[in-house]
């Protein structure tokens, strides 16, 4: 399918044949900006929250002059309080609203941590099972000079790890589209986590509204040597890898989990049960993180068919650094990736 | 010349020539309708018949009674922890009986009154506090979420609750409910700061009980009143004798109208005590004088309505001994009902966690025989 693909840029997206009859490019940040304004232009239950929606760059383009189509009764910048605004969210999607809330940074999500640890992911056990919780948190992960320890990191397996809440990284414009609209309509809280550096990101994406399951992951690349499984930015990272190890007559399984949380156990059983090999890649840390998940499903399901140990691809344990040098060293990449396949390889 | 003195003649000269504007200003007002002797304000009272007055009382002494119960099913290892509502029934009654069914309210987890005015079956309150959150699955009637347990957390959901009513142009208010503790919180200046931006129909309603479990209510905040802080965010506070319940019905009643005509927020601080310990875990004795506890026993809000209803001849010994048999009764019915009620089952926990199953709960369903067994 032609919006299953990953493209790194406009020029990318060109060379691979870009706009054609039926096949429209987006960039992921203009994916998401359409699913919110399908959303508002159908259900009026649909409103947008958030520290900076209404102003002129609206959130990095994503809900850029929704207020100015919809007026600010339902696109609207609020108080600077993000607890605050986690419980208001929370209250209208009690009282039968549809709301999407948008923090610039996901380091912001950790001011809201009462409200969507002990109450989002509890209300519907605590209401006995009777009401649903139809909200979707937006943040994004930033990188990049200036971003720093505070404004770049990627709270995933924080959130993955609490009974009530869904996760969602999606890595290429179709399902960026596709998981919001998806989240919205969960009627479970959704923990939307995108990354800054895929907004201009180009791919293909129907103009209609359409939506992408959640919990389904996807095969981004076929291969019979090794798995690769990795999400958000590392989908890119690992679909040149992928590229650069087939240089090299090596042929990686690429796997996009799109959801964390439920995370696609069957997809990566089923590919690991043909490659015997795994190299997890996650944006966030080690301990306990993403790849902990995905190297325990492996251990504890598909243990016969590894061939080899797993290897995680993490950040190092420290903060983010500020400046260029040592952003360099800090973020992983698609060297790190195929330094580890043929590692995983060479291992018996 | 010291750098401080200098700023000083400064300050001295700017004062002289240039006097300070007040460009705000705003007082308290406090609200009693009944005074302790049980004599009216008649011209405070709110329009209310024998009968309404006689339903206020009914559902007060329900409330008493239902608490009595709680608190001696505790004590038999029938009921996990328990928070009383003692002295507190007029502050919790007065304020829900002026809300619609169909409006949202929206408790801490001392609130079995608010529960109870509003009709909610007692069976399933009782459930809860047995430990069954299938009690707190509100009945199709009315708006209640479940209590909330972590301290003025509410308080902002209360606020969304708000914004929501007020975006779909439901004609429904919002009764947000917490304690002197929980106006400490960020979330009581976050909800009412987001109610008073958007113009929300919220009644804030602190139930001021003076303790929040060993820290007394000087220790939460300098400010003499707790209602003072409405000013702050551009709505009204004040402040009701919390144990005086037609005056706490009349100031909800007047704020829940005020919602309703697109007037927005109240803050409404009932001065009230709580008599009892903090919860059946705690011992209120080894942090509070009796003297200051016997005190306040006196102003209990029942002698309250009691003495106001003698003066009005609507309080014989014969409805006063019906009402408290009939609330007998229906406490022990509830009782009976909530024991005999299913026992949840295994599956229920996984169930009742989202609206739909992960693969992995699917998977703890299947191998721990969760799916077919029985308590």
């Amino acid at each position: 399918m032609p919006w299953t693909k990953i493209y790194g840029n406009r020029t990318e997206f060109e060379k691979a044949g870009g706009e054609r009859a039926g096949l429209r490019g987006l960039t992921y940040k203009d994916a998401l900006l359409e699913a919110a304004t399908q959303m508002l232009e159908t259900d009026d239950r649909v409103m947008i929250l958030g520290e900076g929606v209404d102003d002129a760059g609206g959130v990095f383009g994503t809900t850029k002059d929704l207020h100015k189509k919809f007026g600010r009764g339902r696109v609207m910048d609020t108080p600077l309080a993000e607890n605050a605004l986690t419980g208001v969210a929370l209250g209208a999607a009690i009282a039968g609203m549809r709301p999407i809330f948008v923090h610039m940074r996901v380091d912001f999500l950790p001011l809201t941590m009462d409200q969507i640890m002990n109450h989002a992911a509890k209300w519907h056990y605590m209401f006995g099972g009777a009401v649903c919780v139809p909200l979707t948190v937006r943040s994004i992960i930033g990188r990049g000079w200036g971003s720093a320890a505070q404004h770049s990191q990627s709270l995933q397996a924080v959130f993955a790890h609490i009974p009530g809440l869904k996760v969602v990284m999606p890595a290429n414009p179709y399902d960026a589209k596709g998981l919001l609209r998806a989240s919205v309509y969960d009627g479970n809280p959704v923990i939307f986590i995108e990354h800054r550096w895929l907004y201009e990101h180009m791919g293909h994406v129907p103009k209609e509204a359409y939506t992408v399951p959640l919990g389904k992951g996807i095969v981004r690349r076929k291969g019979g040597d090794v798995t690769i499984v990795a999400l958000s930015l590392m989908v890119f990272e690992a679909m040149q890898a992928a590229d650069i190890l087939s240089k090299d007559g090596i042929e990686a399984e690429v796997i996009d989990l799109r959801t964390v949380k439920p995370m696609d156990k069957k997809l990566i059983l089923e590919s690991l049960m043909k490659t015997g090999r795994l190299v997890v890649a996650d944006t966030g840390w080690m301990d306990c993180g993403v790849g902990a998940e995905v190297a325990a499903t492996a251990a504890e399901d598909g243990f016969s068919c590894l061939k080899a140990p797993v290897i995680r691809i993490a950040l190092p344990e420290c903060p983010t650094p500020a400046g260029h040098v040592l952003e360099k060293e800090f973020y992983p990449g698609k060297d790190r990736i195929v330094e580890a396949v043929k590692k995983t390889l060479a291992l018996k | 010349m010291s750098r401080l003195n200098l700023t000083a003649r400064v300050f001295a000269c700017k004062l002289k020539f240039m006097p300070l504007k007040t460009i705000e200003s705003f007082d308290v007002k406090f609200l009693r309708i009944i005074a302790e002797n049980g004599v009216a304000d008649s011209a405070l009272l709110p329009p209310l018949n024998d009968a309404d007055y006689k339903k206020i009382y009914e559902a007060m002494i329900l409330a008493r009674a239902f608490n009595r119960t709680a608190l001696a099913l505790q004590r038999e290892g029938r009921i996990g922890t328990y928070a009383s509502i003692l002295g507190q029934e007029a502050s919790q009654i007065g304020s829900a009986l002026a809300f619609d069914d169909a409006d949202w309210l929206i408790p801490s987890f001392r609130e079995s009154g608010v529960f109870i005015a509003k009709g909610y079956p007692l069976w399933m309150l009782y459930r809860y506090w047995m430990g069954d959150e299938r009690g707190m699955k509100c009945p199709e009637n009315l708006n209640i979420f479940p209590m909330c347990v972590p301290v003025g957390s509410q308080i902002t959901q209360g606020a969304g609750v708000g914004m929501a009513m007020k975006y779909k142009g439901d004609k429904k208010a919002v009764g947000v409910y917490f304690g002197d503790g929980g106006s400490s919180r960020g979330d009581f200046h976050e909800g009412m700061n987001f109610a008073g931006v958007f113009n929300a129909p919220v009644v804030f309603l602190c139930q001021n009980n003076q303790w929040a479990i060993s820290v007394p209510r000087s220790r939460q905040s300098a400010g003499k009143t707790i209602a003072q802080r409405a000013a702050a965010y551009g709505f009204e506070g004040i402040q009701v004798d919390g144990n005086d319940v037609i005056a706490v019905y009349k100031a909800t009643l007047d704020a829940v109208t005020k919602a309703k005509n697109g007037n927005g927020a109240t803050l409404i601080e009932c001065f009230t005590y709580r008599l009892d310990d903090h919860t059946t875990s705690d011992d209120a004795s080894r942090y509070r004088a009796k003297e200051e506890v016997e005190e306040w026993k006196k102003k209990e809000p029942l002698i309250r309505l009691k003495s106001f209803m003698e003066k009005k001849g609507i309080l014989t010994k014969d409805y006063e001994d019906g009402v408290a048999n009939r609330c007998e009764a229906a406490v022990h019915k509830a009782v009976g009902e909530a024991e005999a009620f299913p026992k949840p089952v295994p599956s229920d926990m996984v169930r009742h966690t989202s609206k739909d199953l992960s693969p992995r709960q699917v998977n703890e369903l299947k191998e721990h025989g969760w799916e077919s067994k029985q308590s």
